[in-house]
């Protein structure tokens, strides 16, 4: 969690945290060069594993240059060619999170060939659906470019869906999931109320662990929230341990620590 | 969409959150109320608060009754329902509302 404390995976152990997957976003401000992301990488790759391993926690990362910095594609493809040397890494488990922005057609291109990217690689991806009013335009946009591309749906993530989108990204054979925030975005009633609403197969949730306001405990307050409104603990466990198991796991890289 | 319902008995609902949402419906009325108050009237027009103006009958919509898709359809009002990418992106941020549609 490049833009969190140390003391962030503190807290995130001792409410239960037993492993992490983190994407490769926008840093609140667009690099200047490609050797920005080149550090980057390392640090998804090489730093942050150490960070997280002091307290128990498995990192995994997933690498890309994100939506918010494609719109120059001649910049955003010297980042692509980084990529391939930071596949090999242990804990790099696909191509995330890409997708889309604005919606706009440069934005597009580049998803298109991060896609091919991970399709070359054999990769899982990871997709960013955007933000508020282009959220329902932009994750159509982005499913109907990967079934293009010929990628099983079983392999794709598509993170950040509301109540508007999930309906779609389930019945089209996508992982839905709900990045929680504190009240901007997905907060967790409103991610309870979508299981209660769309079901608990091929959904799961997770905390932002962002620049922005977020908060990396938010995946136990859904756990309490799920609690007091009766559900099961087979339940909570099925949304933020075995389902993303069950997907995270088609990347032969994903692991728990080894006390769990 | 499938009714799966909450394991709370309604009553249990109000208990729990009645007193979270009288606060939010109070800050949307302080809101309004503070746009008023404020110099010019250009915020009044902006298309963020017509939007959220045109919104607000959605919670209280008859049709929306046994149906429970409010949040599902103040998403839908709020989107952009376009279909084509647009040429450029000229920002990076969202607005909230689509500042194309006439709210």
């Amino acid at each position: 969690m490049v833009s969190r404390t140390t003391d962030d995976y503190r807290r995130m152990a001792q409410a239960g945290c037993v492993a992490i997957t983190e994407p490769a976003f926008w840093a609140g401000f667009d690099r200047s060069s490609p050797a920005g992301f080149y550090d980057y990488f390392r640090q998804l790759t090489d730093v942050e594993p150490k960070r997280a391993a002091q307290y128990g926690i498995a990192h995994h990362c997933w690498l890309c240059i994100n939506p918010k910095e494609a719109e120059d594609p001649v910049f955003a493809r010297e980042v692509i060619k980084l990529i391939p040397e930071f596949l090999e890494k242990p804990n790099v488990i696909g191509i995330g999170e890409i997708g889309l922005n604005k919606n706009s057609r440069n934005e597009l291109i580049i998803l298109e060939e991060q896609i091919e990217l991970a399709k070359q690689h054999q990769q899982l991806i990871l997709v960013h659906t955007p933000h508020l009013e282009d959220k329902l335009k932009g994750t159509r946009i982005t499913m109907d470019a990967l079934a293009n591309a010929g990628i099983d749906p079983g392999r794709v993530l598509i993170d950040h869906i509301e109540e508007h989108t999930v309906a779609e990204v389930l019945d089209r054979g996508f992982w839905a999931g709900m990045t929680l925030y504190p009240d901007s975005k997905c907060t967790p009633q409103r991610a309870v109320d979508i299981i209660e609403c769309y079901g608990n197969e091929r959904i799961w949730i997770n905390s932002a662990g962002d620049w922005g306001p977020s908060d990396p405990l938010s995946v136990p307050k859904c756990h309490v929230e799920m609690r007091r409104r009766g559900h099961t603990q087979k339940l909570v466990e099925k949304i933020s341990l075995e389902n993303p198991l069950s997907f995270l796991r088609q990347s032969g890289r994903f692991m728990l620590p080894e006390s769990v | 969409m499938p009714q799966q319902s909450c394991p709370l008995t309604s009553k249990q609902v109000v208990d729990l959150y009645f007193m979270e949402h009288r606060a939010k419906l109070l800050d949307i009325a302080a809101f309004l109320d503070r746009l008023e108050r404020a110099k010019g009237d250009e915020g009044l027009q902006d298309v963020r608060v017509r939007a959220l103006k045109k919104a607000i009958p959605i919670l209280i919509d008859t049709s929306c009754e046994n149906q429970a898709n409010r949040a599902h359809r103040v998403l839908e009002l709020l989107s952009d329902h376009t279909a084509e990418p647009t040429p450029a992106a000229h920002t990076q941020s969202a607005l909230g509302a689509d500042p194309n549609t006439d709210y």
